[in-house]
């Protein structure tokens, strides 16, 4: 009962981080992902590690705190890990150390892995920086923002931004109306907890309806008072937020645009000089 | 099924930055066959503890019996509680789910009494029904989404009483209701005290209603319960209770300055009594002289008047 | 609130004693069935007035609101917001600017979840320019005392607070007429207070029209003017007290009387000469002197 928690994972705190422009900070998270692909070596993904450590400690979020938004997608990571390995081919030249039937685990695939765990860690941590140190709304202000110009193509990106904060704004009305309704089913002896998934499915259906009841009720309740208070669209309206760029803005894009140039410098200067599966081959003499 | 709660204790989202005690320790017994009212204020830890009463909360500090039922043992079972503890929410009307009446009354039925035959559900819906004003062979067969909001809300009474529960609990079963309408639920509410249920506990934020109608109430602040009696006792402490940010009845209230006027009333502040009393002081049935105190008033209690309520004593004066 | 204190010059209402006005005005949400919500409707309401509008649920007085603000159109008849007519598709736009409306859910009018910007969302909607917006948002908060709770999250705020905010949001577009549409009916006695005084103050401060639709007849009394309408009609308009001394017709209507003044009419039938009290206070001394003449 009783959700009392803030929807998404915002950290609220005061920081560089924080402070910086949404717009920039998404542009930043994008550039963050191609730089985690484009990466091709270890060296570029430890460039980025240090980046985001870096950005960690500016934000001042706990490092626990970030850690945990692994929890969610943990299993997904490992699958994909462990597919990888006993998956992976590279080719002629692996170092076969196991194989069964169709699998095959090589020093090849391990490295692999390894590779592509580190990817999606990085991107998982990365992106959830985004979200601890951005307000949901904050957010839908940049996205809108940055999707300006589509308007040019009479993409409604006005009304698309509005109703995705009116959806944010009342998710934590309808969980709190969902634990209700839940509560006064369960009060008629109703019961969520056992059976099988069919069951529990078709148990989730006194609370289903009248949540759907209740949030046509809203919308139509919203509706007028969003007439009453003169909403006739985008046309003449202004914008009391006004998302600006900052120092922090510039700094964070020149840090940016030096962790790009650095990996795609390693990618190059690495290229053919070293590579970590030449290093094992030597070591084990394959 | 008497209830009793002993140093009932509980915290939302413990562990978390969150976390919040809602109850603080509260001492609690609720007699079988009494119309208790429990008041408070919003985050007083009132609907915390009416949720441990069927145990869609369950207890994790202090005691609870209620009936035979131990709340505190793991075994304890939940089901045949809830079915015997109903509990009605505020606006219950919104928890209608079933495309018509009768299946969504049956509901709860069906949920305590797997098995039942459809004779006996049906027999038993119409009972419900009917206890809750309603005509059966009226509204069984509409959808729930047709009906007016006040029929609604006894659909949803009835789906909750279906099944003849000992004690009956009621989140502000009156509002959004209109005056009218109020007065209907609370006549309905005592003819299912007197011949279905035998306890009924309602939560209301009206001490019209709960001097009106209930034999006890609680008052709960602040996660405890700061006062326990009949509402005689409870409106006479008007103070105390002003301090606490709630109100009293208008006939408390209207007491309360007619003995600052030197009128004493001994009433339980039911507006019939109330009417009753003043009739008697003013046709002179053995009561004190009226208003004989109002010339010989003590200078205190004069100037605390004159403080609190200027508007009064222009009255006072006046009527010397 | 500073800048109400030059009403909306920029409307282009003309300067009109009469704020609201029904003529014979009939309304049904359905055409074919032909039952009115609002059957025949003749009322003005002058500028500054502060009326409340009685009725059971159903008796057409939500309807009546929504016909003010344009949200509904009279099938029949015409309803002119200082003179300007709501059947005007045009004129829509500068009547919601004018007349304001405050709903009964707290939980359904906020749009954003800051309350900011929920407050900054009418003025966004009619164009003021972003530094007056700022200014109007506080000047809002402090009209409705929410000041503190500027940067805070709607949803974590009481009843009584989230009202204030929808207040706050209906006052930033500078209205003339508020329209309160049962908005203290879900909430608590404090939050009921607390609405209730904020209205109060902004009918006798800054002369706003006020109108206010409930069933609760003990804020009914706050008002200047009561309306009570039935079966669509208007049956009964006067003062607060005029109509509660009508105790009898009021019943027709399914209407109660305050506690109040129901206890005084009880005694008043019994036989004591209890003159017409409204509130506790009033009745305590009317008892009094009763007594004492007796």
């Amino acid at each position: 009962m009783l959700n009392d928690v803030t929807f998404g994972q915002y950290y609220p705190a005061k920081s560089f981080v924080h402070n910086m422009d949404p717009r920039m900070k998404l542009l930043l998270v994008i550039a963050y992902i191609v730089a985690i692909f484009i990466a091709n070596n270890f060296f570029g993904l430890l460039l980025v590690t240090f980046v985001l450590l870096f950005f960690i400690l500016l934000a001042r979020v706990p490092f626990g705190r970030v850690l945990r938004s692994i929890k969610m997608i943990l299993f997904l990571i490992v699958f994909t890990a462990v597919l990888n390995l006993l998956f992976y081919t590279g080719g002629e030249n692996d170092i076969v150390l196991a194989k069964w039937w169709i699998i095959t685990i090589s020093w090849q695939s391990i490295i692999n892995t390894v590779f592509l765990a580190m990817r999606l860690l990085l991107l998982v941590l990365g992106t959830a920086l985004l979200t601890l140190t951005t307000t949901p709304v904050a957010l839908t202000d940049g996205i809108e923002s940055l999707l300006k110009p589509l308007k040019y193509i009479k993409v409604p990106v006005h009304e698309l931004a509005l109703v995705m904060s009116i959806a944010l704004r009342f998710i934590p009305t309808l969980m709190e109306e969902t634990n209700r309704i839940v509560a006064a089913q369960k009060a008629r002896g109703a019961n969520f907890e056992t059976g099988g998934i069919f069951r529990r499915a078709k148990a989730m259906i006194p609370v289903l309806i009248p949540l759907l009841v209740s949030a046509f009720r809203r919308a139509e309740d919203l509706g007028d008072a969003m007439d009453a208070r003169c909403y006739s669209g985008a046309k003449g309206r202004t914008k009391y937020k006004k998302l600006t760029f900052t120092w922090r803005d510039l700094l964070g894009f020149l840090f940016f645009a030096a962790l790009i140039t650095g990996i795609v410098f390693l990618n190059i200067y690495l290229l053919g000089r070293f590579d970590i599966i030449w290093q094992v081959q030597e070591w084990f003499g394959a | 099924m008497r209830i009793a709660a002993k140093g009932l204790t509980y915290v939302y989202n413990p562990k978390s930055s969150f976390a919040t005690q809602a109850l603080k320790g509260v001492d609690l017994t609720i007699e079988e066959g009494e119309f208790f009212g429990i008041i408070g204020h919003t985050g007083s830890g009132k609907s915390t503890f009416v949720q441990h009463l069927n145990a869609l909360i369950r207890l994790t500090g202090g005691e609870l019996k209620v009936g035979e039922y131990d709340l505190a043992d793991k075994k304890c079972k939940v089901l045949e509680l809830r079915s015997k503890v109903g509990m009605v929410f505020q606006y219950p009307e919104y928890q209608l789910f079933a495309e018509t009446v009768k299946k969504d009354v049956a509901f709860g039925l069906k949920n305590f009494r797997k098995g039942i035959s459809a004779e006996e559900t049906e027999a038993a819906v119409r009972e419900a029904l009917s206890v809750a004003g309603l005509l059966y062979d009226e509204v069984a067969e509409r959808s729930p989404f047709e009906l007016s909001g006040g029929q609604r809300r006894r659909v949803a009474i009835a789906g909750v009483i279906v099944t003849k529960p000992e004690v009956l609990i009621l989140d502000e079963p009156a509002a959004g209701l209109d005056p009218l309408g109020k007065k209907e639920l609370m006549e309905l509410l005592h003819a299912i005290h007197g011949q279905w249920c035998k306890t009924i506990v309602i939560v209301s934020h009206d001490m019209d209603e709960i001097a009106e109608n209930c034999t006890r109430a609680a008052v709960f602040s602040e996660g405890k319960v700061a006062f326990c009696g009949t509402p005689k006792e409870l409106f006479s402490r008007g103070e105390e209770l002003a301090a606490m940010g709630l109100d009293v009845p208008v006939t408390a209230r209207c007491a309360q300055i007619l003995r600052e006027n030197g009128i004493e009333l001994d009433t339980d502040f039911t507006c019939g009594d109330f009417i009753g009393k003043v009739l008697a002081l003013y046709r002179g049935d053995g009561a004190p002289a009226p208003c004989a105190g109002g010339e010989q008033e003590p200078a205190a209690a004069r100037a605390e008047r004159e403080e609190g309520a200027p508007a009064l004593r222009e009255g006072g004066e006046d009527a010397q | 609130m500073q800048p109400s204190a030059a009403p909306a010059a920029e409307d282009a209402a003309p300067a009109c004693e009469e704020a609201v006005r029904f003529e014979n005005v009939k309304y049904t949400y359905d055409d074919e069935e032909g039952s009115f919500a609002v059957n025949g409707v003749s009322l003005c309401i002058r500028a500054g007035e502060f009326v409340a509008v009685l009725g059971r649920n159903g008796s057409g007085k939500s309807t009546l609101a929504k016909l003010i603000n344009a949200l509904l159109r009279p099938t029949e008849g015409k309803v002119t917001v200082f003179g300007m007519d709501t059947s005007d598709t045009k004129k829509a736009f500068a009547i919601r600017k004018c007349a304001g409306m405050v709903f009964q859910n707290p939980d359904n009018q906020t749009v954003a979840s800051v309350v900011e910007d929920d407050v900054a969302f009418g003025p966004e909607n009619i164009g003021v320019p972003r530094e007056e917006i700022g200014r109007r948002i506080a000047a809002a908060l402090n009209a409705v005392g929410m000041s503190e709770f500027r940067y805070a999250t709607p949803s974590r705020l009481s009843g009584g607070q989230k009202q204030r905010i929808a207040i706050a949001g209906v006052l930033a577009i500078l209205p003339k007429i508020m329209i309160l549409d049962e908005s203290a009916a879900m909430l608590d006695p404090k939050g009921r207070r607390e609405v209730m005084e904020i209205v109060k103050k902004l009918n006798r401060e800054q002369g706003m029209t006020v109108l206010l639709i409930t069933h609760f007849m003990e804020e009914a009394l706050q008002a200047q003017r009561a309306v009570v309408m039935h079966r669509g009609e208007v049956v009964m308009d006067g003062t607060p007290e005029q109509i509660f001394a009508r105790a009898d017709e009021l019943e027709t209507y399914n209407l109660t009387l305050p506690r109040a003044a129901y206890i005084c009419k009880r005694l008043q039938q019994a036989g004591m000469p209890v003159e017409n009290a409204f509130n506790a206070e009033e009745l305590a001394r009317k008892i009094c002197a009763s007594l004492q003449k007796g």
